[in-house]
């Protein structure tokens, strides 16, 4: 089911959660709504999901306008940050729910229940849980059931609030990878809201990033990252180094390389991957001295005192593999040259 | 060696027992403090009402019971009870439900309005009801003009009660669907369970232990509740009295077992209610 929001607003209050926030979702795609805490993500998602009313604006899925519809006619399948799994009900009750609150007319026999709650089971691959109470389980397998309960339903769209918000880092890398499968599984169209850059980038296939109530840029996940539309998308997707061209000596950033070609800006955003450095003597580049420097598994990060700068941009970020850092040889202290491949002007 | 060490550890454990423990006479002066004040203003005024209804024996107890007098108030507060706690039962979870589930105007004013029958003596909560319902109030003419009577009467006697026990069930769920938030609910309703299905099948199970809790002090309240009734019952014999008027006016009478025995059905009823009570806050702790 693809969805279309038309110049979605909602205040609560005085606060300005969306403002006319306009998005088209083609079918079977999995889209995450990106943005710091605060920036109308879940709002949103909820105002889809038809629990919260937009103030404006119209809620269109596959082209039916549902702006008005409860949410229990919706068709939507809901995964909560906190699982919301109904704690007096085994967990094979749990994913049996919706499919026992049907209308009569429409409710499956017990038989036909139990046999598709046991095969959602397998499909989320905890078909030994069935009897066990919801605070019985650990934080990922509750996440899952919650998944197996929303999907029991037939969800012609699966709506997930921050779903792995609560879990701890090796369970959600896992839970992930999982997610993804099961998506390319199914292909049901599914929206995620995150605030973890990497984890949108990871699952989804079209990432949309929000901020005060207004979606910044929607696009797949390497166009985010390689064009960010503006200055804060380039922030928050990934680590930048911002050079202001007011602050900074041109000379410097002459050498650096970053004015090789004409300024499209005032800002420069530079990821930390696009700066490279070599040894003062056989620099060609802008010097700088090596502060520190981190090891983040393949890659190394380097921290750069840049000298001729006071200020918030004194500090520089650079990444490179680890081999690349072992052959430069260099120790704290050292006098290193800056040289700058690729930068994203803003103003 | 091996005995050095051991008179260190016992040394160490005796200096940890002084460390972590009131001395001796702290304990105990403060157990019996405590002991004594439950006896003194607990066991000896229920024990006096017991010697008193049965002293002169199982027959005039029994008899006193069998009044006419005394079935009548019996009668007249099982009705009461029977009509409040529903009521109470039924306008505490539609409080609960719409302060703890929607944001409207004056929502403040509510929670603090269910908790005025706390803050208010109930004999002004009584003279309330006279002013409006009784002979020279402002609904009085009316009433009596339609041949209705509040005041004095049954229907007055409900009123006030309703009146002092409605915060009881509302305090109760208030605090648990809070933390609990709506979650659950949003969930059930997502997955097309309509609104009823969602309260019977999710939220009902969830409060049940906290709602039976508040219904019991609820009727605990409503059949013992003195002031308020003693102010709109007008203390007509067999026909206005409830348990606890009726112990009062026996007392007055002189009629001592006639009111210590009455005054014993209370007294059970408060046992009873305390007994429940352990339970309820035990499963609660459960769930």
């Amino acid at each position: 089911m693809s969805i279309l929001l038309n110049n979605i607003s909602k205040n609560f209050g005085k606060f300005a959660a969306l403002y006319d926030v306009s998005l088209e979702i083609p079918e079977g795609e999995l889209v995450a709504l990106l943005g710091p805490s605060g920036c109308g993500k879940t709002t949103l998602l909820r105002i889809i999901a038809g629990l919260e009313t937009p103030d404006f604006g119209r809620v269109l899925l596959s082209g039916e306008d549902k702006t008005e519809q409860h949410v229990s006619r919706r068709g939507i399948g809901f995964v909560f940050q906190h699982y919301a799994l109904f704690r007096h009900m085994t967990v094979f009750d749990n994913i049996a729910f919706g499919l026992r609150v049907k209308p009569r007319k429409e409710r499956p026999t017990e038989a036909f229940i139990s046999k598709k709650v046991h095969a959602l089971l397998e499909l989320v691959q905890l078909d030994w849980l069935a009897d066990r109470f919801p605070d019985q389980l650990s934080g990922g397998q509750r996440q899952r059931i919650a998944l197996a309960r929303a999907l029991a339903v037939e969800p012609s769209v699966l709506l997930l609030d921050e779903p792995f918000g609560a879990l701890d880092a090796s369970v959600r890398k896992d839970l992930r990878q999982w997610l993804r499968n099961l998506h390319q599984e199914l292909h049901v169209t599914s929206i995620f809201v995150t605030h973890d850059q990497e984890e949108a980038m990871e699952v989804a296939s079209q990432v949309v990033v929000l901020n005060q109530g207004r979606i910044e840029q929607q696009g797949a996940p390497a166009d985010i990252y390689d064009h960010p539309a503006n200055a804060f998308v380039s922030k928050f997707i990934g680590q930048t180094n911002i050079f202001d061209l007011s602050e900074t000596e041109s000379n410097w950033l002459q050498r650096a390389g970053i004015l090789a070609e004409k300024p499209q800006g005032i800002f420069a955003h530079v990821r930390p991957h696009h700066i490279d450095i070599v040894k003062a003597e056989e620099a060609s580049g802008s010097p700088v001295t090596l502060k520190d420097w981190q090891h983040l598994g393949a890659t190394i990060r380097v921290e750069l005192f840049n000298p001729q700068h006071n200020g918030a941009g004194a500090t520089l970020f650079a990444e490179m593999p680890n081999e690349r850092f072992r052959e430069l040889n260099l120790t704290k202290g050292d006098r290193v040259a800056v040289h700058i491949k690729q930068a994203h002007w803003f103003n | 060696m091996h005995a050095n060490v051991h008179v260190i550890g016992d040394a160490a454990g005796q200096a940890n027992f002084k460390a972590l423990h009131d001395p001796f006479w702290v304990r105990w002066s403060l157990v019996g403090v405590a002991v004594g004040f439950i006896v003194l203003f607990l066991c000896v005024p229920l024990g006096l009402v017991l010697y008193q209804a049965f002293s002169k024996g199982w027959q005039a107890y029994w008899t006193a019971l069998a009044q006419p007098d005394a079935i009548a108030a019996m009668q007249l507060t099982l009705v009461v009870a029977l009509i409040t706690v529903p009521l109470n039962t039924v306008f505490g979870v539609a409080a609960a439900w719409a302060i703890t589930r929607f944001e409207f105007w004056g929502k403040s004013l509510l929670t603090t309005l269910i908790d005025l029958p706390f803050s208010v003596s109930p004999v002004i909560s009584g003279l309330i009801f006279v002013l409006m319902f009784g002979a020279q109030g402002w609904f009085g003419q009316w009433f009596s003009a339609h041949d209705i009577k509040v005041i004095f009467a049954v229907p007055g006697i409900v009123l006030a009660t309703i009146f002092i026990t409605f915060p009881f069930v509302a305090r109760e769920l208030i605090p648990l669907m809070q933390e609990m938030g709506s979650e659950e609910e949003e969930a059930a309703l997502s997955l097309g369970a309509s609104g009823w299905k969602t309260f019977f099948l999710v939220t009902l199970p969830n409060i049940k232990w906290a709602l039976l809790y508040g219904v019991l002090l609820c009727n605990a309240r409503a059949m013992g509740e003195f002031g308020a009734v003693s102010v709109v019952s007008g203390h007509i014999r067999g026909v206005t009295n409830t348990l606890p008027l009726h112990v009062e006016v026996s007392y007055n009478d002189y009629d001592v077992i006639g009111a210590f025995s009455s005054a014993s059905i209370l007294a059970g009823l408060a046992i009873v209610t305390l007994v429940l009570k352990s339970f309820l806050e035990w499963k609660q702790a459960r769930v």
